[in-house]
């Protein structure tokens, strides 16, 4: 299967997954976070405006701040999210599935110089396409992923409640798992699709089909869940 | 047993655990690890059991945050500060003192070539300056134009954040330049140790030595080994790149990259400590020439020193 997850093992014995996020959404999350640092400047020029001569070393120090520190700061101490980065439910973690500390996020900050060049993030672009994990060099040094922080659990995901129905056969983990995913994922389908692809298994439901091939499958997913 | 009474038996612990998550402690944080592997064995009981993707993924999301929760690296920073300038950093500087004294060569050495050179063949300049340029210093620099002493408060503060966004700019530059397999680094110093050299030997040839010396000779201690460290830093990711030696380039790079941005910690404080003294003490034309040669080889010398021998009794403890 194709897949932006990435699995790491932790001192407990499981395996936690992280999903990645890839150029895309990185590159909104990092739109609105030059925006804010462009109205962070003009907001301290707009004061420093009143200083004269003096107001513009002001203005030059939060310019190095907010470019260089700024993120950094974002992601060592507000749990690896930039406020672009938040907004977009994304964050930077270790690789290792552990929260971001000051010196990787000082790393993956400084090296941003690089993956800027030629122009406008190109070699960041490259990287990020050449390795599976969607890493650009500065990632790559500072051992970094940028993963999605997946909000609360999308509404319409619980399976719908229908009389549980034994299925005919006894189910492998993997067909128990199919079923389960189908009447899930069965709210953000159309009812044909839905009912199309209920008429597939055909040893569970025999020769139904359409909506009573549907029905009868979503029994079964009751079933399966434990649901009496 | 099935997903849905699996789900009924511990809803209220994960629950609590949640809640706990979200420090409306719902039990004694103590007993924080103990529940983290309860629910651990359960995620990994849902996912061998293939209970549904929802669940799965539920528990996934409340691991994945206890285990930040529980790996959170709580150390004191702020003694750790203290433990680096007074020892780690010049006993990191020391270690990779092949990669300092490569740097400093591509640096110093054509800065020093183009002092001298420029002595005996001063139109070399055109070579290296524009003529903009060469006027520009002749202006900042001619000690008929008293400019640089006639500069008010309110200017050094200017110059002050120019400073820091210029130079500790160049820094940062110069250590990002060596991912690019060490290319970056030594370019950005070489570069800059060749408009240094061709303004530094120029002035100096054409009679505004005074001036000129008087101005940088307090800053140059601190600026100058400062971008030095800098290349040094980008040259040890440069080499993670090219000889990774057993590892693959993958971990040469990031095991490179922990002393390199630690040198850049020290670094970025150099070019602080600088700027200051640029803007603050270098344009005073009040002092005698004398008195600020003197400030500025006493500092070289106390610099030079520090990374020589601090730090050293606490690593021979």
């Amino acid at each position: 299967m194709l897949d932006t997850t990435r699995r790491v093992a932790t001192p407990e014995g499981i395996e936690l997954t992280l999903r990645l996020a890839g150029p895309v959404p990185r590159a909104l999350a990092w739109s609105v976070d030059l925006a804010i640092r462009i109205a962070i400047v003009l907001a301290v020029m707009l004061l420093a405006s009143q200083l004269g001569r003096a107001g513009w070393g002001v203005v030059l120090l939060a310019a190095f701040f907010v470019e260089w520190l700024l993120p950094a700061w974002f992601e060592a101490q507000m749990g690896g999210q930039t406020p672009g980065k938040r907004l977009f439910g994304l964050a930077v973690l270790n690789d290792d599935g552990t929260p971001l500390r000051w010196p990787g996020a000082l790393t993956r900050n400084l090296l941003r110089a690089v993956d800027f060049l030629p122009f406008m993030y190109a070699f960041g672009l490259v990287a990020m396409l050449l390795n599976r994990d969607f890493k650009r060099l500065g990632d790559l040094a500072a051992g970094t992923v940028v993963v999605y922080l997946s909000a609360a659990t999308e509404p319409g995901r619980k399976i719908p409640e229908a009389a549980p129905i034994p299925p005919p056969v006894a189910l492998d983990l993997d067909e128990q798992r199919a079923v389960l995913d189908l009447a899930e994922r069965s709210a953000g389908l159309t009812r044909e699709r839905v009912e199309e692809l209920a008429a597939l298994p055909t040893p569970l439901v025999g020769a139904l089909e359409g909506e009573r091939a549907a029905a009868r499958l979503l029994g079964m997913a009751n079933y399966l869940a434990g649901r009496q | 047993m099935k997903q849905a009474p699996f789900e009924l038996a511990h809803a209220r612990e994960w629950g609590e655990f949640e809640a706990f998550l979200e420090r409306k402690s719902a039990f004694d944080p103590a007993e924080m690890p103990a529940r983290f592997r309860r629910l651990c064995q359960h995620l990994a009981l849902a996912a061998e059991r293939r209970y549904s993707a929802d669940l799965v993924d539920r528990l996934n999301r409340l691991a994945l945050r206890g285990h930040h929760a529980l790996y959170a690296n709580r150390r004191r920073e702020s003694q750790q500060v203290l433990g680096f300038v007074l020892a780690g950093f010049p006993q990191l500087v020391r270690r990779e003192w092949r990669l300092v004294a490569a740097a400093a060569l591509l640096f110093f050495g054509p800065l020093l070539a183009l002092i001298a050179l420029l002595q005996q063949f001063p139109d070399f300049v055109h070579y290296l300056l524009s003529p903009d340029q060469i006027a520009s210093f002749h202006q900042m620099y001619d000690p008929a134009n008293r400019r640089i002493g006639m500069r008010e408060a309110d200017t050094n503060v200017m110059m002050f954040g120019f400073y820091i966004w210029n130079n500790v700019r160049i820094g940062f530059q110069t250590f990002a330049g060596g991912l690019l397999a060490g290319v970056g680094s030594a370019w950005f110093l070489g570069a800059n140790g060749v408009v240094i050299g061709a303004v530094a030997g120029y002035l100096t040839q054409a009679g505004f030595g005074e001036t000129f010396w008087s101005f940088v000779a307090g800053h140059s201690a601190l600026e100058l080994t400062a971008i030095v460290l800098s290349g040094a830093a980008g040259l040890r990711l440069g080499l993670g790149v090219i000889a990774p030696g057993n590892l693959t380039r993958k971990a040469a790079l990031v095991a490179a990259a922990k002393p390199a941005v630690r040198i850049m910690y020290g670094a970025a404080l150099m070019f602080l400590g600088a700027a200051f003294v640029e803007a603050f003490w270098s344009p005073l034309t009040e002092i005698p020439f004398d008195v600020k040669i003197g400030a500025g080889i006493a500092a070289w010398a106390v610099l030079l020193a520090y990374f020589l021998f601090a730090g050293r009794a606490r690593a021979a403890r």
